[in-house]
């Protein structure tokens, strides 16, 4: 490396006089983002989940045909039939959707747990922070790079699945069908960037990525196994039912239920899941038999659906919201070194 | 003429009740290459964040071309080229992805950046690796990529940090001719910080030595040399003899002391003089029938100031604990 004039010059070193070069303003997170997607796609790991979730999607739409035979063939025009390919599940498998319930936070978890925490442990966040990116450039770049990583992922999957379904089975969707497809498709995006979100929070104030991806799993696993559990234990205490409860305290046992269960995304995404994909389903909320007594089954439209799962829809949002807000604000509090 | 590259007027940083960098009074022109030396832990690399907008400071005020850092991030970070302390890159990148990478950062053109990426890697020496991955490289050529990535934008400023730590004695010659040559056929403004101070002193044109947070002295090698005391030279000398004779035999010449006896060459004695000695000392040895074999000037006088200075600062820190 002998020093040359010509490496001066090749570094574009200037004099101190020379005209300043037009500066960046924004848009940092974009150019970190993409690099973070080009990584993503050609790791080891995208292939790996692509390869689980890809397996999941086949396993569970070969097994869906022979039952949605017997749908189609017991109710000729039961409505959104092409949907039961993804909701259908069969005695031995889950349906997609439930795959992806369970899925889903694996790839969130999966995508973020290293997101902040390896940039430190190689060393790579100051000379990162000191081009001209503003700082939650890099935690926003991040972010999305992994989420559009996941998104694509999603709509591979989705979009296998509907193409068994035409040519296998010779379902064809309705625009209504893919209407709610496309609903739930950025639903569950929404969802599963709740789990990225945590995980990425995780890699922000766990400087070791084992822990971190540790504690994200773990919180998964709380939610999944116990969440029930937890639930029913505290609503319990908060609304008592005991066996010779009233009418009265049965019901707010069971609205405290279902309000407890609100907090954890699984359960918010899985009511709004139903209602989406099911256009039979015509709340999620209690329902007392009073209320459906003589009442004529019939489906809503895509309209009415939306309008039953817009309250989980905007909860869901929010919770993603406010754990990518953690994630921002602890990232923007923390030292560069430390 | 015009903005100063980088002036801070006392500049200071506080974690809690611990104070990192303590009323820095700091001056760096355009064309000159300033040494920020002082031992781990003295606040420098945290200095440097605070000139950079990446750490706020508690205190004081700072321009870096003419432009407050804390206000105006992008646009000192747009002209300012930073190698951290341990520069890392991505791992599963190549040398030359890890760059483009920086020069879309950078925002430059994509043609431009790939003839510039090919020069740079070339006269880093890093043309056959370019394209193997970084997690291959040694630290020696992490660092030279480091260099090539604070180039690749063109910078006004160069901010080093311990840019001599990871590499050879022939590494660290190159890198010092190619900094020296920044700052004086480009203009380039060029801050270094070290704890090493015998390399990187025959490049500044001028020095802080910064102790625990605070700038104890300032200004150009003669000058703080001036300054020293007269009787701080060290000597180091190899004699071929008895031990015991030796270390009397040294101690009989008048203005000398024995600082150390080399552990791995007992031969090996370094003395402390008040002024150059060298003359008596052989001769006193020579006379008592001591064959001496080795005379050496250890270190330069800037040498003996910083270790004063460093000295004083280890004497602080028992002072505080005591206290």
């Amino acid at each position: 490396m002998t020093p040359s004039p010509e490496l001066l010059a090749a570094s574009g070193a200037r004099s101190g006089d020379a005209p300043v070069p037009p500066i960046p303003t924004g848009g940092g997170w974009r150019i970190i983002g993409a690099k973070e997607l080009a990584d993503h796609l050609s790791s080891v790991r995208f292939l790996i989940l692509t390869a689980a979730l890809g397996l999941a999607a086949v396993a569970s739409v070969a097994a869906t045909s022979g039952g949605i035979r017997e749908v189609a063939q017991g109710a000729s025009g039961s409505p959104a039939i092409f949907l039961k390919l993804f909701t259908l599940g069969s005695s031995n498998l889950p349906a997609l959707i439930d795959w992806i319930a369970v899925l889903g936070p694996l790839l969130g978890v999966a995508f973020g747990f290293d997101a902040v925490n390896n940039e430190r442990t190689e060393r790579t966040l100051p000379r990162l922070l000191s081009g001209p990116i503003w700082r939650d450039d890099v935690v926003n770049g991040k972010f999305a790079g992994a989420l559009v990583t996941i998104a694509l992922m999603l709509a591979a999957v989705l979009v296998v699945v509907a193409g068994v379904g035409v040519v296998q089975l010779g379902l064809v969707p309705q625009p209504e069908d893919i209407l709610r497809l496309l609903v739930w498709y950025v639903v569950a995006v929404v969802y599963i960037g709740f789990w990225l979100a945590l995980a990425t929070l995780c890699s922000v104030l766990l400087r070791r990525a084992a822990f971190s991806g540790m504690a994200a799993a773990a919180a998964w696993l709380v939610t999944a196994a116990f969440s029930t559990f937890l639930v029913g234990s505290v609503a319990d205490v908060l609304a008592p039912a005991p066996a010779d409860a009233t009418f009265e305290q049965q019901l707010a046992n069971a609205t405290m239920r279902q309000d407890l269960s609100h907090l954890f995304p699984g359960n918010v995404f899985s009511e709004a899941t139903q209602a989406i994909l099911d256009p039979s389903v015509r709340t999620t909320g209690l329902v007392l038999s009073t209320q459906v007594d003589r009442a004529v089954p019939s489906v809503l439209s895509f309209d009415q659906s939306l309008l039953v799962v817009w309250p989980q829809v905007v909860a869901l949002i929010a919770l993603t919201a406010i754990c990518f807000g953690l994630a921002y604000v602890a990232f923007m509090r923390q030292e560069v070194r430390a | 003429m015009g903005i100063m590259a980088i002036r801070t007027e006392g500049l200071t940083k506080r974690y809690g009740a611990f104070t990192a960098v303590d009323g820095l009074d700091l001056e760096v022109r355009f064309g000159e290459v300033f040494g920020l030396l002082g031992p781990n832990g003295a606040g420098k690399t945290t200095t440097i964040l605070m000139l950079l907008g990446l750490t706020e400071r508690s205190a004081g005020t700072a321009e870096v071309l003419g432009l407050d850092p804390a206000r105006h991030p992008l646009e000192v970070k747009r002209q300012v080229g930073y190698l951290p302390d341990e520069v890392g890159f991505y791992g599963d990148l190549t040398g030359r992805q890890n760059l483009r990478f920086t020069g879309r950062l950078n925002r430059l053109d994509r043609g431009e950046a790939e003839t510039r990426i090919d020069e740079l890697l070339e006269r880093v020496g890093l043309s056959e690796a370019a394209d193997k991955r970084v997690d291959t490289y040694s630290r020696g050529m992490r660092q030279r990529l480091g260099l090539a990535d604070v180039l690749i934008k063109g910078p006004r400023i160069v901010v080093l940090d311990e840019p001599t730590a990871a590499i050879d004695p022939v590494g660290v010659a190159e890198l010092l001719t190619l900094i020296r040559g920044l700052a004086v056929d480009h203009g380039v403004a060029v801050m270094l910080s070290s704890h090493l101070l015998p390399q990187v002193e025959r490049v500044c044109d001028r020095v802080g030595i910064f102790v625990r947070g605070r700038m104890v002295e300032q200004g150009t090698v003669a000058e703080l040399v001036a300054r020293m005391p007269a009787q701080e030279v060290l000597l180091e000398i190899g004699v071929d003899g008895d031990p015991t004779a030796t270390r009397a035999a040294l101690a009989a010449v008048p203005g000398v002391s024995i600082h150390d006896q080399d552990r791995i060459d007992p031969r090996i004695w370094t003395v402390a003089t008040d002024g150059d000695r060298r003359r008596e000392l052989v001769a006193g040895l020579i006379a008592d029938g001591l064959p001496v074999f080795h005379v050496r000037r250890v270190g330069i006088e800037l040498d003996a100031l910083y270790r004063r200075y460093f000295a004083q600062a280890g004497e602080g820190v028992a002072d505080d604990a005591v206290a």
